[in-house]
């Protein structure tokens, strides 16, 4: 079972380019906006027309400009949530759901769209029309809708931006539990990477209209293939590099030389470590010992509610620029420890966390 | 002398009956032009304008020319042994044509605001073009197809100069109320032309009030600043 998808449309800005695959198992089409990813689902759903290609669900092609094949959005059964839900404001939330049932005898309509409703949490909203319903009421709405149908594949289109912050996890939830129940081919595109992370399985990462990295999702943060890539899943920190030896480069913009222990090859271009992995040494005794450390001097601190992101000079006090080369994620209790301790603090950039990135 | 009544008769029948016309050609030929573009389109939308700028003797006197013996329509109507000048069919060609931009300006602009997402979600839904028209772009639309309506009868009620052109001022037959006002001024019968203004103002008034009313009572959602303070909780 899958949903296979190459082809090229011409677009004003840019080429869109783009060939992935999607099974069972959801992806997450990640990436900045403006990157094609709605083109990419419009056209899945047969509402634009690829310029040169094929589509194919389940060994079924939707589309195949070389055989002239282009079936029509009502005949590729592929369910699509829009971005803003696209319900019907004339329409009831029951007939929203049974829309796409009108092919069966009223009947069994009716038990199905009970049976949508019931399973979309929706019991006692039927007669209530779209705009009389909460964000996440109308993307159940949407969603119990789009799933009526029973389509091959399901599509969602930023189903969470249109959402307050505070629902969000709540429903995001849902989705996710949603989507697991499926069990077919569904792709969800998202500019947002935790998003991504939490929710699908596989990830096509976009940028400007080609595929940047596609593959499961842990692959894709651990090792991303490109610095482009490597920052739109949330890459903070990272220098310019030259190979010194097989397992040392130089990192240009930070002065220092580091062991890494991924392979370097083909040859480096950046160096760079998650926020999250930076770590401290509070044991001065250990310094000397270990590989990859360096002192550091705070430039400034920004506060969350149960964090602290440090903004990090390396080797000397910051200058009046207040230019910072590190930028450190940290749990709140740390940090009370930490600022105990005298600058400069020790900063370990450990040889496991390292990414090389190529050009 | 008692006032003969036919006039009203003959206005209402031809307004409603071109205002029937014009609302099914307005419809189809609205989305015949929502999915074209280009130059040849743009030129046939100011085909479709033109009685609306034309002075409606130079409509009169083109239709005229269209259905007279002579002309084109004319000629194939007469081969089935059917003439259009002078008859009260004339009476409804001269106000649908007339009426015509009317209607298909408002049920263009009522189309074209429907938001393009929702026709999209139903086609993904498996409908038919001909089941998202009636079940989503028709009634979204409905309530500016509707104000089309009620401006194209207007237009209609009001009509004279094609009308006197093309089907002449027959009493019992093609004169219509505006056609009547006429020629009772002319003939100095003031108290006529009165009698006749004040029950054209009526039929209008009662007519264009009734059809509002009407709307109102189909769709109680149209006021949406009402229903939006409505369902604040």
């Amino acid at each position: 079972m899958a949903l296979e998808v190459q082809f090229e449309k011409h677009l004003a800005a840019y080429n869109l380019n783009v060939e992935f695959s999607c099974d069972a198992d959801s992806l997450a089409v990640l990436g900045p906006s403006g990157a094609g990813k709605s083109m990419t689902l419009r056209c899945i759903a047969g509402l634009e027309r690829p310029d040169r290609g094929r589509i194919a669900l389940n060994d079924r092609v939707l589309f195949d400009s070389s055989k002239k094949i282009d079936l029509p959005s009502r005949a590729r059964r592929i369910g699509l949530l829009f971005q803003n839900y696209a319900l019907f404001p004339h329409l009831t939330v029951a007939e929203n759901i049974s829309f796409g049932l009108d092919a069966l005898p009223p009947a069994e309509r009716a038990a199905r769209a009970k049976q949508r409703i019931a399973q979309a949490r929706l019991a006692g909203l039927e007669n209530r029309s779209p705009r009389e319903l909460s964000g996440g009421e109308q993307q159940r709405v949407a969603l119990a809708r789009a799933l009526a149908v029973e389509p091959e594949a399901l599509l969602l289109d930023e189903p969470l931006s249109a959402l307050d912050t505070h629902l969000r996890s709540q429903i995001e939830r849902q989705l996710i539990d949603s989507l697991a129940a499926f069990r077919r081919p569904a792709l969800f595109v998202t500019h947002n990477m935790e998003e991504a992370y939490r929710i699908a399985t596989n990830l096509v990462v976009l940028t400007k209209g080609r595929v940047a990295a596609h593959g499961p999702k842990d692959e894709i943060f651990r090792h991303p293939p490109n610095l482009e890539v490597a920052l739109l899943t949330g890459l903070k920190n990272f220098s310019r590099a030259k190979q010194i030896s097989a397992d040392t480069v130089e990192a240009l913009d930070w002065n220092c030389t580091l062991r890494v222990s991924q392979p370097i090859s083909p040859a480096p271009a950046y160096v760079g470590i998650r926020a999250h992995y930076v770590d401290f040494l509070e044991a001065a005794s250990c310094v000397s010992s270990s590989a990859n450390v360096f002192p550091c001097w705070l430039v400034r601190a920004s506060e969350t509610p149960f964090g602290i992101t440090l903004y990090l000079r390396l080797h000397n006090p910051p200058g009046a620029t207040g230019e910072h080369h590190l930028q450190a994620e940290l749990f709140k209790e740390k940090w009370l420890r930490m600022r105990e301790h005298p600058q400069p603090w020790h900063v370990q950039l450990s040889a496991e966390s390292l990414m090389v990135l190529p050009e | 002398m008692p006032l003969d009544l036919s006039p009203i008769w003959i206005s209402l029948e031809t307004s409603v009956t071109a205002t029937a016309i014009t609302l099914v050609f307005g419809i189809a030929v609205a989305i015949w032009r929502a999915n074209r573009r280009g130059p040849g389109p743009a030129l046939l939308d100011g085909v479709f304008l033109l009685p609306l700028v034309l002075p409606p003797t130079v409509v009169g006197f083109l239709l005229l020319l269209l259905f007279g013996r002579n002309g084109p329509l004319g000629r194939l109507l007469l081969h089935f042994g059917a003439t259009v000048v002078f008859s009260w069919p004339a009476t409804v060609i001269a106000s649908a044509v007339v009426s015509f931009p009317l209607m298909y300006l408002s049920v263009r602009a009522a189309l074209e605001q429907v938001d393009a997402h929702l026709l999209q979600a139903a086609r993904t839904l498996g409908a038919s073009e001909w089941r998202v028209f009636r079940r989503i772009a028709l009634p979204l639309a409905w309530p500016g197809i509707l104000a089309g309506t009620v401006l194209a009868f207007a237009r209609a009620l009001g009509e004279f100069g094609a009308t006197l052109m093309l089907a002449g001022s027959i009493p019992g037959r093609t004169q219509t109320i505006p056609i009547a006002i006429y020629f009772a001024v002319e003939a100095n019968d003031l108290h006529q032309a009165v009698a006749w203004s004040l029950i054209d103002i009526f039929i209008s008034l009662a007519m264009i009030a009734g059809m509002y009313y009407w709307t109102h009572l189909q769709n109680p959602a149209r006021p949406r600043w009402r229903r939006a303070s409505e369902s604040e909780r």
